[in-house]
């Protein structure tokens, strides 16, 4: 494989909490999260990578280590070779850049599309002077927006356009990774499929590299070449997606894709895909940190030992952090979050 | 066949505004079985939320109620008093919010929410309410319910939360549950949880459920029934069965061809050109005629009510051979 564009390696962001006065004035250490807390990942020139999780697992935190809005408390990221620093040169921040969830708060209601646009293209001198309006009725043609749009407003602007607009943004400091934190997750179905569509025709056209951030796999299985699942602030699985939905190794990947409700009327199972709910990234469970809600664990070894991250017998490119990913798994049990409802019933 | 629980005719609430009048619900109609469970789904602003709480009297407080009836167990709702309405209310039709954090009360011990309606409206004591309180956290898989019961909304995780919901609306037995997109804040490992749950206490109960989403992939795993709205109108109605399968109106089709399905890649997502209508200056003819790919010279003036295809099943659409011509060329959900 070629050298990749994006490398994280053993990155960690932890949020120390500040404790109530009874903690300090006992001198307790505060209690930390630990929101990302030793994540590998590799990113190759011109690949779409989904990483998928459900609130609280630390994917959110992962993409605004990458685009620069947090300093990690650990770890590196290598951007074409180079470690970035914690300070970043304009001509590096330009190279990354973000669209986010909801396009309602992440735009300045007071500055119209051609200012906000404009202003970019300036500051980061991406064309000169007189090619600047010039160059704003072009991305708001990227995003398929009329020129039209230059002088509104994002209070006049629909959801949808107003991500379109969000995506122009981005576009203008012509970036070479785009990391897209839930990008459709606020629209309606109907708007959805519009823009994903348009991030699938950017990506062709500009030659980008996508993170794609998102909770619905089906919107990743649509976009991305492959697929990243957290959780509780590690990678549990990652495979090329037709592998990784064909053959999910590990318990949860398996269960996340059992619990996606289908459009095929009627129900398979009455069974719960998951049981439980995720735990606290303040206290995180033993050993492996799915071991309280999986199906297939087994004490004692699930319950101390933290199992790696490892590829498959024969599969390079599909790895996965459970002790039986790639034996026979045991038997099915209960876990222990649900049996003391079902004796309860 | 008996009569349905709850037959809605023709349900219009407006809003009244200073440019005009907004057509928030604009002639919804549809029948829920004793037993069943009726999905009423649509995008925002096509008035799925508004229909709802018009069946209970909540509606906003500039909102009026311009038309229709709502008949619930045989007793028009839309035309007794407040007083009676508020007899039903929580009795007999219970709600189940979307978001539970906000449903709640934060100073209140969540067994105490349970028990207050047997304590209060039911008339049990103390004792017995607060024993109906732990049965019913049971009944709604709630792990260790003695020691739950003396939580506070804000110590309880989401799906928790939403569990408490339910079991409050359950706490009089009532005989409809009005579900408003009560699983969107969720995440899907605790949707999955929280869908099940109510597929299977309807199915132990017989309890009767409006279930509002726009997640048609949820009304599929949940309801027997759909009524897909669109700009103010129940534009088809029918079993999830055919309706998913066949559609009849292109605005279903539409929106069932435009959802990523987990199971079925697509090289694009097809898409629906243009917006939604205003709903203060609503076209001529079929509200879907500028959107619509089959549209036709006939489509753009004059009424479109529900008529009836047999089979149980309705369509607003004069041209829905089109849409079912289309749907029979190309599968418009894979497998099964």
């Amino acid at each position: 494989m070629a050298e990749p564009l994006l490398e994280v390696r053993d990155l960690s962001m932890h949020f120390e909490l500040r404790g109530g006065l009874a903690r300090r004035l006992r001198r307790q250490p505060n209690a930390v999260l630990r929101a990302v807390d030793g994540v590998d990942l590799e990113l190759a020139r011109g690949e779409a990578l989904g990483l998928v999780g459900e609130s609280g697992c630390g994917k959110s935190t992962l993409g605004r280590c990458i685009v620069g809005l947090y300093t990690p408390t650990g770890g590196e990221i290598r951007y074409e070779g180079a470690e970035l620093q914690e300070k970043r040169d304009r001509a590096t921040r330009r190279r990354i850049q973000m669209v986010f969830q909801d396009p309602y708060s992440s735009l300045n209601p007071r500055m119209t599309v051609k200012q906000m646009l404009s202003e970019l293209l300036r500051a980061h001198d991406m064309v000169p002077k007189a090619q600047i309006d010039a160059r704003c009725s072009e991305l708001l043609d990227l995003v398929g927006l009329g020129a039209r749009s230059l002088d509104a407003y994002p209070r006049q602007f629909s959801g949808g356009q107003r991500q379109r607009v969000s995506i122009a943004r981005a576009l203008a400091l012509e970036p070479e990774l785009l990391v897209a934190d839930e990008p459709v997750s606020a629209l309606d179905v109907s708007v959805q499929a519009t823009v994903l569509n348009l991030l699938e025709e950017l990506r062709q056209k500009l030659g980008l590299t996508l993170l794609l951030i998102a909770h619905n796999m089906a919107v990743v299985r649509h976009v991305c070449d492959r697929v990243a699942v957290m959780y509780l602030g590690r990678i549990v699985e990652a495979a090329p997606t037709d592998e990784l939905f064909a053959n999910a190794r590990h318990p949860y990947t398996q269960g996340l894709l059992r619990a996606v409700p289908r459009l095929v009327p009627g129900r398979e199972s009455t069974a719960a895909a998951v049981v439980g709910d995720p735990p606290s990234p303040i206290r995180l469970p033993s050993g492996c940190r799915f071991h309280p809600r999986c199906p297939v664990a087994q004490a004692p070894l699930c319950v101390d030992a933290d199992p790696a991250l490892g590829a498959g017998p024969g599969l390079a490119e599909h790895v996965a952090a459970c002790h039986f990913a790639w034996t026979a798994k045991p038997v099915t049990h209960i876990p222990d979050v649900e049996r003391g409802v079902r004796e309860a019933r | 066949m008996s009569a349905p629980l709850l037959r809605v005719t023709d349900l219009r609430v407006e809003f009244p505004l200073a440019r005009g009048v907004l057509h928030a619900v604009d002639g919804a109609s549809f029948d829920v079985d004793a037993g069943e469970a009726l999905g009423l789904v649509g995008e925002s602003g096509s008035g799925k939320t508004m229909a709802l709480r018009a069946l209970v009297g909540l509606l906003p407080r500039t909102a009026r109620i311009a038309g229709g009836s709502v008949e619930f167990d045989g007793v028009d709702v839309l035309r007794i008093a407040e007083d009676e309405r508020r007899a039903l209310r929580g009795r007999s039709i219970a709600m189940i919010f979307q978001e539970p954090m906000t449903a709640l009360n934060p100073v209140m011990r969540v067994g105490e929410q349970i028990g207050e309606g047997p304590l209060v409206r039911l008339g049990y004591g103390r004792r017995r309410a607060r024993e109906r309180a732990l049965e019913l956290m049971r009944l709604v898989g709630i792990p260790d319910p003695e020691q739950r019961a003396g939580a506070y909304a804000h110590e309880l995780s989401g799906g928790m939360r939403q569990r408490v919901m339910i079991a409050i609306a359950l706490s009089m037995e009532p005989k409809l549950i009005l579900c408003d997109e009560p699983t969107t804040a969720l995440d899907v490992t605790i949707q999955d949880q929280i869908l099940k749950l109510l597929a299977s206490l309807r199915e132990r109960l017989g309890v009767s459920i409006v279930f509002v989403s726009h997640d048609l992939a949820v009304i599929a795993q949940t309801c027997q029934g759909v009524a897909v709205m669109y700009a103010g109108q129940v534009i088809e109605t029918g079993s999830v069965e055919t309706v998913f399968r066949e559609p009849r109106h292109p605005y279903t089709l539409s929106l069932l061809r435009s959802v990523p399905d987990v199971d079925d890649v697509r090289e694009l997502l097809s898409t629906i050109p243009g917006a939604p209508p205003d709903l203060a200056d609503l076209p001529p003819g079929c509200r879907f005629h500028p959107r619509c790919p089959f549209v036709q010279v006939d489509c753009v003036d004059g009424a479109f009510p529900l008529r009836p295809l047999g089979g149980g099943r309705s369509t607003a659409c004069i041209h829905h051979e089109l849409a079912a011509e289309d749907a029979r060329r190309e599968p418009v959900i894979a497998g099964g």
